[in-house]
């Protein structure tokens, strides 16, 4: 149990962390540094503890049940390689700190840097620790995602930015391919359960999807551990503050890659795809990293091509799967992780303190920094392998590797001179780091005077190179019952145990160490001059850099092709674009039915009635006829739209929808007023537009009304076969059964709108508030278009008198249309739950009243003698409404639960008095609301440009005034 | 009377179709009243036709649902008319304020060049 809760800790721990240091203030470089230290070592305090139990040879594992029904849990596992490398990753972790807190400037930003930090370690021991392979696949891309921002911390730089994206891009798809991959694993091996996994080895192998998993789960390895040719992020990526490469580069990130490898080389390993997929990556990784390091002029580049040639060697080893090669790639993996985060952090401060990483420009800084180029010379000593140095420990062990184990392929047997001859470059170019920084004549015009750094940043590398000394003078005491362990848990537990010794006699791997000593310190003497005056990259291939090719891929893909398929697709015009919105609707209501619309023989019909016919022959020349006028003649086009309306209406009447014809009705009057204000702010149309009887606009046309034709055709055959069709028992019959039972009203549509689909006319209601308002907002900024502010012609003839005239009856009569009107929308109402009626109509119709006051008389009167507060309103709408909801919670029912009795009031007799009659107040409010607030928002305009005018006309009397 | 009905939505769908392709904005929104009357009575014309028989049911008794007309499609296109209401003062006002804007009313917001 204790153990569990540890195992938790240790995964939320750098989580929780990651939160509490974001909240520190902006400059609290010391608080933050203590907070990140003490979660790191408390950490490393639970993996001492943990350390007997794992020691014992099984996993400790701990399982939170999060979606047990699709067998999804929260698993932690820790084993003996887990163990190991979580150890590592917090111990440097913390070494990572105490550097950082002395390397970041007193400007930098340090909450975001040590909470992405924690959070980053977090992510890292996720993927280390994880029990299940989905989890492990989140912790991944969660990798890549706080790495792609410690990488870009300094986002004020381009190189940062453009490294960070692109670390993220590979990575990151990386990952997805990664996540494809699990999913197989999973599918196959029925369980995403690591263990399960594990240990269904020869199920995954002899699976036909196999060599898909295979592929998958190396690009996703290979991308994160920057195998050739996927390495090239490594270097951009060395844009990052020196911390964060320190630690992304040595015992992070990069390692999650061959962990993996290592991890799933028992599940997926042992074959012969395997052996030449990852060992062969592996040596051209190598060769290639050892290479071009030579070449770089950047300190830091130089270690990161080092990192990708060290990771190569490292997957090689993975490759070959033996029980050794597994010890030797774990023994790499930490040797590795303490000399190259020491000796990123000892070119962290060359730079810090000189200004620069150009090794050209650096020279003889071992004078002035004595103990920090010490230092930096035995921890290069470690990355070339020198004898005594923990570096040249699991190097021996990858030469035995290479030259001992044979299957007899043509990889196998040429993998001694491979090894050998990147040896050769590992040692030139760790010799041309020490030579070129710390030898030679005293640096000149550097940007800064070269001194030791404060002792707490020069620290962490003491520490390290300690350790690169210790564990190599004394191997088998430090490391070897932990890398026995580690091995043990991923090979099994019969594998024996392996003896780490300094010396084992003359041996072939010793001579070919000797060999690519000699041969390398050769190589570097003979030509670092040369290489200081050459082009960054080795000769001939510099020209090649497979991050001029990633570059290249990523603008075509998301610059070139996207920009020449929108060209050849899509278009700016809208009418282009809804030509293709109306075919592809078209085309898939058409791909769905096709087969399956038959004209059935018509099963039921009403009797032809002549009288609906005739009404339709109107309806339908109003359609065309609004249809043909719409551009010239737009009065015309609206009354014919109306008459469209209007026939529509009637058909509902007909066809028993009393309550669609009263909502049609009233919704029609308002839409029409709607639009005849529109009309006001359109440009003048007497002439006939430009160009409109050219061949092109005559063709378009025509085009238009073959499509509009077809469609119109094919709506009106499925709504036919659909009409002739019986109708199927639906949900429509247990509205109508339960509609008075349940819904105590009835009229069954508004007991379905107001009690049975509440929630939808709720949502319903509040888009209609949305709308409203954003039309009022809209109009807020709205500036009429100079031409439509003068008044009208029709007005200017005849002067204003003669307008009041025009509308001297009809005014009294609309103003004595307010109390009437108001009654019959209270009359809906009321009546709406048992007969046609109901908020909905009622609202619409009491926004008639309004607007019926609005069109007697002019704006100014009215609005002095009635308050009209339409967003209020609307408020209180949607609150009665939300609020008779919420009130179903009070006696323990969902929300929107209705109850209702009859009331027998004095004179009007028994009235429904249903709780859902108070959400129709509120729909009622609100629908009423928003219809007034968009009129008068609109009519409001008018006004808006007779203050413009007025202002004109002041300016132009005072002017004349002026003149006279 | 069914065939009358799918005539009418058809003839209303295609004007509205057509409309909506145009050049003008008033066209256009001309046009989607058109295309939302014909989609409404489409929709309303899934529960069949059914003359004189309103869903206002009698209080308690037994209820014979195939003698109503199917209360369903009533609900969707009765607030379906209102929200297309809404949709319509939306656009209405987005024409009214790029004409404004763009002092034109073509679509595109520019005058198709030659």
């Amino acid at each position: 149990m204790i153990a569990d809760n540890l195992i938790l800790s240790i995964a939320l721990l750098p989580f929780l962390g990651a939160i509490a240091s974001a909240t520190l203030p902006l400059h609290a470089h010391t608080a933050a540094a203590w907070l990140s230290g003490a979660v790191m070592a408390a950490g490393l305090g639970i993996m001492a503890f943990l350390r007997p139990a794992v020691a014992r040879g099984e996993a400790l594992r701990t399982v939170v049940e999060w979606v047990p029904f699709l067998r999804l849990n929260l698993v932690y596992r820790i084993d003996g390689l887990s163990w190991l490398l979580v150890s590592l990753v917090l111990g440097i972790g913390i070494l990572i700190v105490l550097y950082a807190r002395y390397y970041l400037s007193k400007s930098d930003p340090v909450p975001r840097f040590y909470s992405f930090l924690l959070a980053f370690t977090g992510a890292m021991l996720g993927v280390l620790i994880s029990g299940n392979i989905l989890m492990l696949v989140v912790f991944w891309e969660l990798t890549s995602l706080f790495s792609f921002l410690l990488i870009g911390y300094w986002y004020h730089t381009t190189a940062a930015r453009d490294g960070a994206r692109m670390a993220l891009i590979v990575t990151a798809s990386g990952g997805l391919c990664l996540m494809a991959a699990m999913l197989m694993i999973g599918h196959v091996a029925g369980s995403y359960d690591l263990d399960r996994v594990l240990a269904s080895g020869d199920t995954l192998r002899a699976h036909p999807l196999y060599p898909a998993i295979l592929a998958l789960f190396l690009i996703g390895c290979f991308t994160k551990s920057a195998q050739f040719p996927f390495h090239f992020w490594l270097p951009g990526a060395m844009a990052a503050p020196t911390p964060v490469s320190a630690f992304l580069h040595s015992a992070t990130m990069v390692k999650a890659g061959v962990f993996l490898l290592v991890r799933f080389s028992p599940a997926l390993g042992g074959t012969e795809a395997w052996f030449y997929a990852v060992s062969g990556t592996g040596m051209a990784t190598l060769v290639v990293g050892a290479v071009i390091a030579l070449f770089r002029h950047d300190l830091k580049g130089l270690l990161a091509y080092s990192t990708i040639s060290h990771l190569g060697l490292i997957t090689a080893l993975a490759g070959l799967g033996s029980g050794s090669a597994v010890l030797a790639a774990i023994f790499h993996i930490a040797n590795h992780a303490v000399f190259k985060a020491s000796l990123f952090m000892a070119a962290g401060i060359v730079d810090h303190e000189t200004g620069t990483r150009d090794m050209r420009k650096l020279s003889g800084l071992i004078r002035p920094m004595p103990i920090t180029g010490t230092l930096a010379i035995v921890a290069a000593a470690a990355m070339a392998g020198v004898p005594l140095m923990n570096g040249f420990l699991s190097k021996e062990m990858f030469f035995a590797e290479a030259v001992g184990w044979h299957n007899g392929t043509w990889l196998d047997n040429n993998m001694p001179w491979i090894a050998t001859f990147a040896g050769v470059f590992s040692v030139a170019y760790s010799l041309r780091f020490i030579l070129s920084v710390f030898f030679g004549p005293p640096a000149t015009g550097l940007p800064k005077e070269p001194h030791e750094p404060a002792h707490w940043m020069r620290l962490p590398v003491e520490a390290l190179v300690l350790v690169c000394l210790v564990v190599g003078v004394l191997p088998g005491l430090t490391m070897g019952g932990a890398l026995n362990m580690a091995a043990q848990s991923v090979v099994g537990p019969d594998m024996p145990y392996y003896n780490i010794a300094v010396w084992h006699g003359m041996t072939m791997p010793l001579v070919m160490s000797l060999t690519a000593m000699v041969a390398g310190i050769t190589l570097c003497l003979t030509f670092m001059h040369r290489i200081a005056e050459g082009p960054e990259g080795p000769p001939l291939l510099h020209r090649i850099r497979a991050q001029r090719i990633y570059e290249r891929l990523l603008l075509a893909l998301t610059w070139k092709w996207p920009r020449r398929l929108y060209r050849l697709a899509g278009s700016e015009r809208l009418q282009v674009q809804m030509r293709i919105m109306v075919l592809c609707a078209a085309g898939i209501a058409g791909a769905i039915l096709w087969h399956r619309l038959g004209l059935a023989a018509g099963k039921r019909s009403n009797p032809f009635d002549p009288a609906f016919a005739l009404m339709w022959v109107v309806g339908a020349a109003c359609a065309i006829g609004a249809a043909w006028q719409a551009k010239y003649h737009r009065f015309a086009a609206l009354l014919l739209l109306g008459g469209a309306g209007l026939v529509t209406c009637i058909t509902f009447a007909w066809a028993s929808a009393p309550d669609l014809a009263v909502t049609q009705l009233v919704v029609e009057i308002v839409t029409t007023v709607l639009l005849l204000l529109g009309l006001r702010w359109l440009p003048r149309r007497q002439a006939e537009i430009a160009g409109d009887r050219r061949p092109a606009a005559r063709a378009r046309r025509m085009v238009d009304l073959g499509i509009a034709a077809a469609l119109g055709i094919g709506i009106a055959a499925i709504s036919y076969t659909m009409m002739t069709r019986p109708l199927v028992p639906n949900l429509g019959d247990w509205f109508l059964a339960n509609a008075y039972h349940e819904g105590g009203g009835t009229n069954v549509v508004n007991v379905i709108l107001v009690d049975f689909r509440a929630f939808d006319t709720f949502g319903e209601i509040t888009v209609l508030a949305i709308v409203g308002l954003t039309v009022y907002a809209l109009l807020r900024r709205f500036r009429p278009a100079p031409e439509s502010a003068p008044r009208p012609a029709q007005q200017r003839d005849r002067g204003e008198e003669a307008l009041t005239d025009d509308l001297r009856v009809p005014s009294v009569i609309m103003r004595w249309m307010f109390p009437v009107l108001i009654a019959i929308a209270a009359y809906l109402f009321l009546r709406g739950h048992d007969l046609p009626g109901g908020g909905f109509s009622a609202g619409v119709t009491m926004a008639i009243a309004f607007l019926l006051q609005y069109l007697a008389a002019n704006l100014r009167w009215v609005e002095q003698r009635i308050i009209v507060l339409p967003i209020r309103w609307m408020g209180f709408g949607l609150l009665i409404a939300g609020g008779s909801g919420a009130g179903a919670w009070l006696f323990g029912y969902p929300f929107l639960s209705a109850h209702y009795r009859y009331v027998t009031l004095p004179v009007i007799g028994p009235i429904p008095a249903a709780t859902a009659l108070i959400f129709d107040i509120g729909v009622f409010a609100l629908v009423m609301g928003a219809t007034v607030l968009i009129q008068i928002a609109i009519a409001h305009q008018s006004l808006r440009s007779v203050r413009l005018r007025e202002q004109e006309e002041e300016k132009h009397d005072q002017t004349g005034e002026g003149a006279a | 009377m069914e065939i009358i009905l799918s005539t009418a939505i058809g003839i209303l769908a295609a004007s509205g179709i057509w409309l909506l392709l145009r050049p003008r904005t008033f066209q256009v929104i001309v046009g989607l009243c058109l295309l939302s009357y014909a989609v409404n009575l489409f929709i309303f014309s899934m529960g069949r036709l059914t003359l004189s028989a309103a869903p206002i049911m009698p209080k308690g008794g037994f209820i014979d649902s195939t003698a109503y007309a199917d209360p369903l499609p009533q609900a969707l296109v009765l607030t379906a008319i209102v929200i297309s209401f809404a949709t319509t003062a939306l656009f209405l006002v987005v024409m009214i304020a790029a004409r404004g804007l763009t002092g034109t009313d073509h679509v595109d917001g520019r005058e198709r060049d030659g």
